[in-house]
Parts: structure tokens; C-alpha cells; sequence
């Protein structure tokens, strides 16, 4: 950014400057802070070993091998084995896609409910917007890890349950997000001068208001999904979700906590370890995209 | 009528909508029940007329508007239902578990807050120093930690390594007897019973579960007291109270903490709902014989009507705690009681 732009023939020069401006700032950002550099690099890791970890794994994450049971980190099985003799490495990796697509998917149903329920209540206000924040206001009277533990013994002992559990205790931080957003810019000037255009409530409310409430989701987005992958790990630490033999951290954790006290530590560290890694990846994200979407909140 | 007698009794009214919806919530969930509940409760051996016996017996053919009133009429009498698998009545199985979490939740909320707090302070006091860095990495660091992998490292460098703590299996070794139950908190009635012996084997059984959910409440309570710490420093009353020569003391404690208490004490009501949750998992890693292992056991095997029971008292329990956090609010909030808008 310190290089003068003076080549009008690269396509740089075409784009508008506008966009310029916040990649600018985004790379301006990264150098400034290298924590957060650090975070996507971290972050495209989890990504590619959710995508090809099924494929370049040594092992197959399910084959037990009664001869090689136990047996501590070594060469040639990196995080050691486990009871059955299947081999760890392999199973916290392969894990990764299961416990991405739980939080992922969790997260997107609650952007979208949250988002949908908050600009509603948000723009038209009035009765809805009282009913939604009674609701809202008694989700978040209940211990949410509780209430995700309710939820997921009311609809059954399943994956889908455990994400539309954690899907439903995050709506409100969206919801209520949303709508303060929505509800401060719904007489605003551009707003009004595009509904006397001729845009329908919903077209204002859709393609105008909401994009303004985006930034500050996507730092929601970013510190929720750390949220919901130690959530969905509770869970599944306690029983619920995910079967036994399917490789998933807080499973494979709550395995190996049966043998920590006889010292077979391997099996519980590595999983826990990475869950741990993939949720501070996900805060230092949500902390990083903070410092570029809104610089004035930087701690 | 006082401001202050004015703002506690709204503040008790606001609590009771919120109970309503729990109720309302908690009677849904309860409906939710995978398949039907009649043949659920009859058991795998019942035909068609014990079914519709059953039916009968719980209400369910009733409309579900009545069946509503049935559940809020037994939730008045403290019947929860009977949990499947200890046979005994929910509420009472709850009442008698309760008293292991209390004692396992407020020995951590003191811990943390006893750590979090003057670490916020010093932090807050000489930015930049070592001490604020330390308070940043442990804030980071500490929502990133999943509770019950925490407990178990703790287990194995103390327990299995070090081998100073016992091993992690409930709330008294099994050597010692448990003390006369009074109040069920294992030691205040061994001290009321004057048995060192016990108090100790109790405490030491109680030192890793507890800070295992200290370590979870520090960051968000370091972090508020931190930030609340640095807004009240700089603000301009702090100003003018050096302005006026108080000594750093007074300026620091009788006017900066007491503010920068405020949305500390706001964080403690969002803490407690973590620490609720966080409990179950710290509960099970050590054995706990808490409700959260009572919640775990039943939902290993489906028995509904105690998991039910349990978030139900969760949530009574939680929104009973905000309303003790805010009227603790109006209590040290220096403004009310002196204006009265």
C-alpha cells in the first residue's frame, strides 16, 4: 500500500475504488497483526483437512487391530492407538469433517432463523416484535448446554438433533443482532428514499437493510462456530449424537478419559487438542474479522 | 414508596413471564417425546389395552390444553413424574443430588472470581505490563478450552502423574464416612460435626473439579472486570476524584471498582448459565454425584421424565439466580437510591 499506483493499464485500476480501499485494509490489518494471519492459516488447515483428511490419512479411521491395541505415539502411528488398536491420528483427522459439518450446519440454521425472525421483528416492529423478544428472552432464561441436552432428548438421540439443538440455543444472539441492526436503519434516509422508488417493504427490508447488518454477523458467525463446535463435543462427551465407532473429538475424548488414570494419555489429548485448536482458531477469526469490520472495538 | 424498594419489586415482576415461558417450554419438550409417550411409559412388554391404560393413567387423551394445566397443577405440587431407573419420584432425586452441584458450583464461582477479579484490577491498573499480558493469553485461551478436556489433563498430571490428588471418584474417598447431613454441603457438615479428618479428605476430592470449572469462568470474568476496570479509570469522576487529591486507594477502590463492579455483576448471571452446562461435563469427568451425572445416567438410558425434571430445575434455578444478581445490583449500584428520576 506504500507503492504508488500510477500503471493505469492493470486491472486494479479498473476495479472501483471502493473495493480497493478494504482489501487494502484487510492486508493492512493482517501485517498489523500477525495472531490473526496466523488464525486463517490455521483456519484454511481445518478447511483442507476436513476436505481431503478421509483420503490422505495412513489408516482407516474404523480398522481395529487387536495386535497394535494401546500402543503409545510412535512413527509410524503418530498419536499412538487406541483400545481397539485403530489409530488415533487417523481418527482425529477424519473427525474433523463430522465436527465442521455439525457446527457449520448449526450455525447457518440459526444465521438464517435468526436473521429472518430479527428483521421482521425488527421492521415492522409492534406486536411480533414483543412475542419474538418474550421467546427469545425465555430460550436464553435457560442454560443454553442444559437446554440443548432437553432438546436433544426430546427429538431423539440423533446427529440432525444435535445440530437443530444447537441451531435453536444460538438463534437469539442472531435474532437480537439482527433486529437492533434492522430496527436502527429502518427510517433511515436511504431506506425511505428506496421504498418511494417503488420497493416493496420486503425488497427494502431484503436487498437494502439487511446487508448493512452482514459485517457484524459474520463476527458473530466467526465466534459462534468456536461456541458450537465445544458444544456439539459436550454433547456427544456426555452420549448424545454421535455412535460410538464414528470417529468425532468429544467422543473420542470421553473414550480415552477411561484410561488416562492407568496413563494412556495419547487418547484423549490428541482429540482434545485439536478441538481445542480448531476452537481457538475460530475466536482468534472472529476476534480478527472484529478488528477489520469494526476497527473501534479492537481490545 | 423508596426507588429502591420500587425498582426490586418490578424487577421480581419481570422474573415472572420468564418463569411462565419456562414452564411453557419445558411442558413442550416434555410432549416431544420421541414416539408416543404411552407406549414409552407402559414399557416393551405392554399390548394395546395396558397401552391405552396407560394413556389414560398420564392424560394423554386429554386435549393438550388440559393436559397443560395437569402438568402446571403437578409442577405446583413439586411432582416432576418418577425417573424409570432409580424408581423414586424426580423431584426428590434432584433435591437429594442438588446439594453435591451447589457445593462443586459456588466453590468455583468463588475461586474464579477471587482470581478474576484482582487479576482484571492489576491488569486494568498498569496496561501493558506483564500482568495484562498474562490476563489476555489466559482470556483467549480460556474460552477456548473445552471444560472436560481440562478436568481430564488436570486428572492426569495430578492424579496420575504427580500423584497428589485422589482419584477422581465422587465427592469423599471411600475410607472416610459421609458427615450427618445437614445442610448436604460435605463441608460445612463436616466442620458442623467437627471432623477435620473428613473435611479434608472432602476438600481435597472437591480441589480439581472445582478449579476445572474455575478455569472456565476466569476468562469471561477477568475479561469484564478488565475492560469495566479501564472504562471506569478513564472516566471523568476518576478524573476529578484525583483532582481532588484522594489518596490512589480511595480513587481506585471507593470510586473505580465500585462502578466497574456493575457489569462484572451482569457478567456473573451470563457465567452462571455457562457454569450450569459446564457442570454437567466436569460432573461426569469426575464422577460427581451431582444433578448433571443424575441428567447424564438418565439420558443414557432414555429415561425422559428425570431429564426433563432436570432442565426444568436448571432453568427455575438459573432465572432464580439472576433475580439474586439484580437485586444484588440495585444493592450496589451507588445511583439508585440517591436519584429518584
Amino acid at each position: 500500500m506504500t507503492a504508488p499506483q500510477t500503471v493505469p493499464v492493470t486491472p486494479a485500476a479498473t476495479a472501483p475504488p471502493r473495493q480497493m480501499s478494504s482489501l487494502d485494509h484487510l492486508v493492512y490489518v493482517l501485517k498489523e497483526n500477525p495472531v490473526t494471519l496466523m488464525a486463517f492459516v490455521m483456519f484454511a488447515l481445518i478447511i483442507l483437512s476436513a476436505l481431503f483428511g478421509p483420503y490422505l490419512v495412513p489408516y482407516d479411521p474404523l480398522a481395529s487391530n487387536a495386535a497394535m491395541a494401546l500402543q503409545p505415539p510412535s512413527t509410524s502411528h503418530w498419536f499412538g492407538t487406541d483400545s481397539l488398536g485403530r489409530d488415533v491420528f487417523s481418527r482425529v483427522i477424519v473427525a474433523t469433517r463430522l465436527d465442521l459439518i455439525i457446527s457449520v450446519a448449526a450455525v447457518a440454521l440459526s444465521f438464517v432463523a435468526g436473521s429472518i425472525l430479527g428483521a421482521i421483528a425488527g421492521y415492522w416492529g409492534g406486536l411480533l416484535d414483543a412475542v419474538l423478544n418474550r421467546i427469545l428472552d425465555t430460550i436464553m432464561a435457560f442454560p443454553l448446554f442444559v437446554l440443548a441436552m432437553g432438546i436433544v432428548a426430546a427429538l431423539g438421540n440423533t446427529v440432525e438433533n444435535i445440530i437443530y439443538a444447537t441451531a435453536i440455543i444460538n438463534v437469539p444472539f442472531y435474532a437480537r443482532l439482527v433486529r437492533a441492526e434492522v430496527n436502527i436503519r429502518r427510517d433511515a434516509g436511504f431506506a425511505l428514499a428506496a421504498r418511494l422508488c417503488g420497493n416493496s417493504d420486503a425488497r427494502v427490508l431484503a436487498f437494502h437493510i439487511f446487508p448493512n447488518a452482514l459485517p457484524p454477523m459474520m463476527v458473530q458467525v466467526s465466534l459462534n462456530l468456536g461456541w458450537a463446535i465445544l458444544n456439539a463435543a459436550g454433547l456427544s462427551f456426555i452420549g448424545l449424537g454421535v455412535r460410538p465407532p464414528t470417529p468425532e473429538w468429544g467422543i473420542m475424548v470421553a473414550e480415552g478419559a477411561n484410561y488416562i488414570v492407568s496413563g494412556e494419555w495419547w487418547l484423549a489429548l490428541f482429540p482434545g487438542l485439536w478441538l481445542m485448536l480448531a476452537v481457538f482458531t475460530f475466536n482468534l477469526l472472529g476476534d480478527g474479522l472484529r478488528d477489520i469490520v469494526d476497527p473501534r472495538k479492537r481490545t | 414508596m423508596s426507588p429502591r424498594l420500587r425498582s426490586t419489586l418490578y424487577r421480581i415482576a419481570q422474573a415472572v413471564p420468564v418463569v411462565i415461558g419456562v414452564v411453557v417450554i419445558s411442558f413442550i419438550l416434555t410432549r416431544a417425546l420421541p414416539g408416543d409417550p404411552a407406549v414409552f411409559f407402559a414399557g416393551a412388554a405392554a399390548d394395546e389395552a395396558s397401552i391405552a391404560q396407560v394413556r389414560e393413567a398420564l392424560g394423554l387423551d386429554k386435549p393438550l390444553f388440559q393436559q397443560f394445566f395437569i402438568y402446571v397443577g403437578d409442577l405446583l405440587q413439586g411432582d416432576l413424574g418418577r425417573s424409570i431407573s432409580s424408581g423414586q419420584p424426580v423431584a426428590s432425586d434432584l433435591a437429594n443430588r442438588l446439594p453435591a452441584s451447589l457445593e462443586l458450583t459456588l466453590t468455583a464461582l468463588i475461586l474464579s472470581c477471587s482470581v478474576a477479579i484482582p487479576l482484571g484490577v492489576l491488569a486494568a491498573t498498569r496496561p501493558g505490563s506483564a500482568i495484562d499480558h498474562l490476563c489476555r493469553v489466559l482470556v483467549t485461551a480460556g474460552v477456548s478450552l473445552p471444560t472436560f478436556f481440562t478436568g481430564i489433563v488436570l486428572v492426569y498430571v495430578f492424579y496420575y502423574l504427580l500423584g497428589i490428588a485422589p482419584s477422581p471418584l465422587g465427592r469423599l474417598d471411600f475410607i472416610y464416612i459421609s458427615p450427618d447431613h445437614v445442610t448436604g454441603f460435605y463441608l460445612i457438615d463436616a466442620a458442623l460435626a467437627g471432623d477435620m479428618e473428613t473435611w479434608f479428605g472432602a476438600l481435597k476430592q472437591l480441589v480439581l473439579p472445582s478449579v476445572t470449572l474455575g478455569l472456565f469462568t476466569l476468562a469471561p470474568l477477568a475479561r469484564m472486570t478488565r475492560a469495566a476496570m479501564l472504562g471506569a479509570l478513564g472516566s471523568d469522576f476518576v478524573r476529578t476524584a484525583r483532582a481532588a487529591g484522594l489518596s490512589g486507594g480511595k480513587v481506585l477502590f471507593g470510586y473505580a471498582f465500585r462502578n466497574a463492579l456493575l457489569p462484572v455483576v451482569t457478567t456473573l448471571g451470563m457465567v452462571f448459565s455457562f457454569t450450569l452446562g459446564a457442570n454437567v461435563l466436569v460432573e461426569k469427568v469426575f464422577a460427581w454425584p451431582g444433578i448433571g451425572s443424575y441428567a447424564v445416567e438418565a439420558l443414557v438410558v432414555s429415561d425422559y421424565a428425570a431429564v426433563q425434571g432436570f432442565v426444568l430445575a436448571m432453568a427455575l434455578l438459573f432465572v432464580l439466580l439472576n433475580l439474586v444478581i439484580d437485586l444484588a445490583y440495585t444493592l450496589i449500584d451507588p445511583r439508585i437510591g440517591f436519584d429518584s428520576r
